[in-house]
């Protein structure tokens, strides 16, 4: 009943392809942003921001780049890992060699380097598809970490093979390192997402996004109304790096401080990617959104239940835990394989209709 | 008549033949389209008509042959290459892009109009935005054109096979082509369908002056749209010519039209 386009013309098709053209989305979009940058630093603690909204924001920003690749433009990857190490790797080298550029520069810089690492792995794309890409991808994944392990180079020779983070100041407040503050690396990485959100959107909506979801949906047709494979999906694979990249270094630099190739970017991250987008929902950007959301919140949520609320034993609710994601995923698959996004979209049609059911 | 229209040679198909393995499906065929001409190509299935038509705008590479368009002369050109040269096409079997709405795929028909880069695009501002503009103008005119107003925010993959097989044609028209390769556009629609396909085709023939190469299995569409038609059997030529020649042609009664039923 609210939520109602009636009464709003468009009377030019600018403003039909506005990023919002129904005024109801535009206001809670606003509210969203209200929110996340005035309300939130001032009510929650440092244990939602750091363990909670942190993750969320990063992972969401990882999620919105593999959905660049993997929803919009139909090509399966399982690198992600060793992208967002790429990502992490590439703004630790640039904070010890070159920290007076400050370091916005550096995670975009990072994220540029990571594109050109994708790309380079994107190749195998223009022969082969499907999961046979996705088993190519996993050879980034398995090669990218062990040379970070291996190369001295990367993590600057010392002892442990670890990075750590050093500090770093914006506008003179810490945000990276483990002297930060809090607020200060949320605004950040809010700021970050924020942004970065707005761009993919805008992307996805023109000609760009256009090509990669016509090689997404009939590949063959796609080339001959003049789509360039080629460009197309070598640019999602460049696109999505970058935005992979930047979470990697923001995941890093801000978020962990420090971090351990095999340990930080696994094949587990991979997955928990990709299962983001799954559930999230492919060829979204809101999808990306919520699919880090669930896959950041629900763990912690069945955590403080059993643990704080049942007293469960610590190791067998780490099993439950498991089993219940595992359960909940499958769930929600099998009731919209679409994901959560399309869930919203459902829910929003019903809403213009209500109380009508057609 | 509708004559006077017809201009010089537009496309020249000489000594084409294509074949996978040990199969040949096209064998020595040679033939002329012209510029404004609607030129069909008939034959039973198998014939090798859509691999004709693939040949054209490069999918397939034939092994001998050459092909001249607007002038140029070659053996073979990549598919994208051939849509920058102005040919577009329908398919048999619908390809369109399911997940994209109406509006969305004639956009995609239109992409080589469009040239901003990712920067622009992803600020959406400036060239990118009026590039954006300019070209939805576009694409509402063939959707004007070919009536879907209704459903240009629909996702194409739940319309009626009828309309999915209007916007395709729409997204072919969207890149304002010189030559355009429909495949059999009115297979499986009922008359009415048929009717208005017919329409859009003439139309589109007299209105933007487009070339057309047409497959199509309903005699009666073919004899009263085309100008001339080509018979293929087998992957081999067996006439060229005025649909009434065709038509009378004993070869072609043989292979493929057949007695005439008494209800016609």
């Amino acid at each position: 009943m609210i939520y109602r386009e009636t009464g709003q013309f468009k009377a030019n098709y600018q403003d039909d392809q506005a990023l919002f053209p129904i005024a109801q989305d535009r206001y809670v979009i606003l509210a969203v942003l209200l929110v996340t940058f005035a309300v939130v630093p001032l009510l929650l603690n440092q244990y939602w921001l750091n363990a909670i909204l942190l993750p969320f924001l990063i992972y969401a920003l990882a999620a919105l780049g593999l959905n660049i690749l993997t929803g919009y433009c139909g090509q399966l990857s399982l690198g992600t890992g060793a992208f967002m190490a790429v990502g992490a790797f590439s703004v630790f080298k640039l904070m010890t060699a070159i920290p007076e550029l400050g370091f916005i520069p550096l995670v975009i810089l990072s994220g540029l380097i990571t594109a050109a690492v994708g790309t380079l792995f994107g190749l195998p794309s223009l022969r082969i598809k499907g999961f046979y890409l996705a088993v190519a991808t996993l050879a980034a994944q398995f090669f990218l970490i062990w040379l970070f392990n291996k190369v001295g180079w990367f993590f600057n020779y010392n002892a442990t093979g670890m990075i750590t983070s050093p500090p770093m100041t914006l506008f003179g407040v810490i945000v990276t390192g483990p002297s930060a503050d809090p607020v200060a690396k949320y605004y950040l990485v809010a700021g970050f997402v924020a942004l970065f959100a707005l761009f993919a959107k805008n992307i996805t909506r023109g000609r760009i996004g256009r090509n990669w979801m016509a090689i997404r949906d009939m590949d063959i047709a796609a080339e001959l109304i003049g789509v360039r494979p080629l460009i197309a999906k070598l640019s999602a694979f460049a696109v999505s790096s970058f935005y992979v990249g930047m979470a990697g270094a923001l995941y890093f630099a801000v978020w962990l401080g420090s971090a351990e190739p095999t340990e930080a970017f696994d094949i587990n991250q991979s997955f928990l990617v990709l299962f983001m987008i799954i559930i999230g929902g492919l060829g979204s950007v809101l999808g990306s959104f919520l699919g880090a959301a669930f896959m950041v919140t629900m763990p912690i949520l069945l955590k403080n239940i059993m643990v704080d609320g049942l007293g469960t034993d610590t190791a067998l609710a780490a099993h439950i835990e498991i089993i219940t994601i595992g359960v909940l995923i499958i769930g929600f698959l099998i009731v919209e394989p679409h994901g959560l996004a399309r869930l919203w979209r459902i829910a929003k049609e019903k809403m213009r209709l209500w109380p009508f059911p057609h | 008549m509708i004559e006077h229209k017809i201009g010089g040679e537009m496309l020249k198909v000489e000594n084409i033949s294509l074949s996978f393995g040990i199969m040949k499906v096209l064998d020595d065929i040679s033939f002329d389209i012209k510029r404004g001409e609607i030129r069909s190509i008939i034959g039973p299935n198998g014939a090798g008509k859509s691999s004709m038509l693939n040949v054209i705008n490069g999918f397939y590479h034939p092994q001998q042959g050459s092909i001249t368009f607007k002038g140029e002369t070659r053996k073979q050109m990549a598919p994208h290459v051939a849509a920058s040269h102005g040919i577009a096409r329908t398919f048999q079997n619908i390809a369109l892009f399911k997940g994209m709405s109406t509006l969305d795929n004639i956009m995609t028909g239109r992409n080589l109009k469009m040239k901003t880069n990712l920067f622009w695009q992803a600020l959406h501002i400036g060239p990118a935005r009026t590039e954006e503009l300019e070209n939805r103008e576009a694409a509402e005119r063939i959707i004007d054109f070919l009536d879907i107003q209704a459903i240009r925010k629909k996702p194409v993959g739940k319309l009626p096979y009828g309309l999915q097989k209007r916007v395709e044609l729409g997204r072919a028209l969207a890149a304002e082509p010189e030559l355009l390769l429909l495949d059999e556009p009115m297979a499986g629609m009922n008359s009415e369908e048929k009717e208005d396909m017919c329409r859009f085709v003439l139309d589109v023939n007299s209105e933007f002056g487009t070339t057309i190469a047409l497959i199509e299995h309903d005699m009666a569409v073919v004899m009263d749209l085309s100008d001339r038609v080509l018979v293929l059997d087998y992957g081999k030529q067996l006439a060229d010519g005025l649909p009434d020649e065709v038509r009378n042609n004993q070869t072609v009664i043989d292979a493929y039209l057949g007695i005439p039923h008494e209800q016609d």
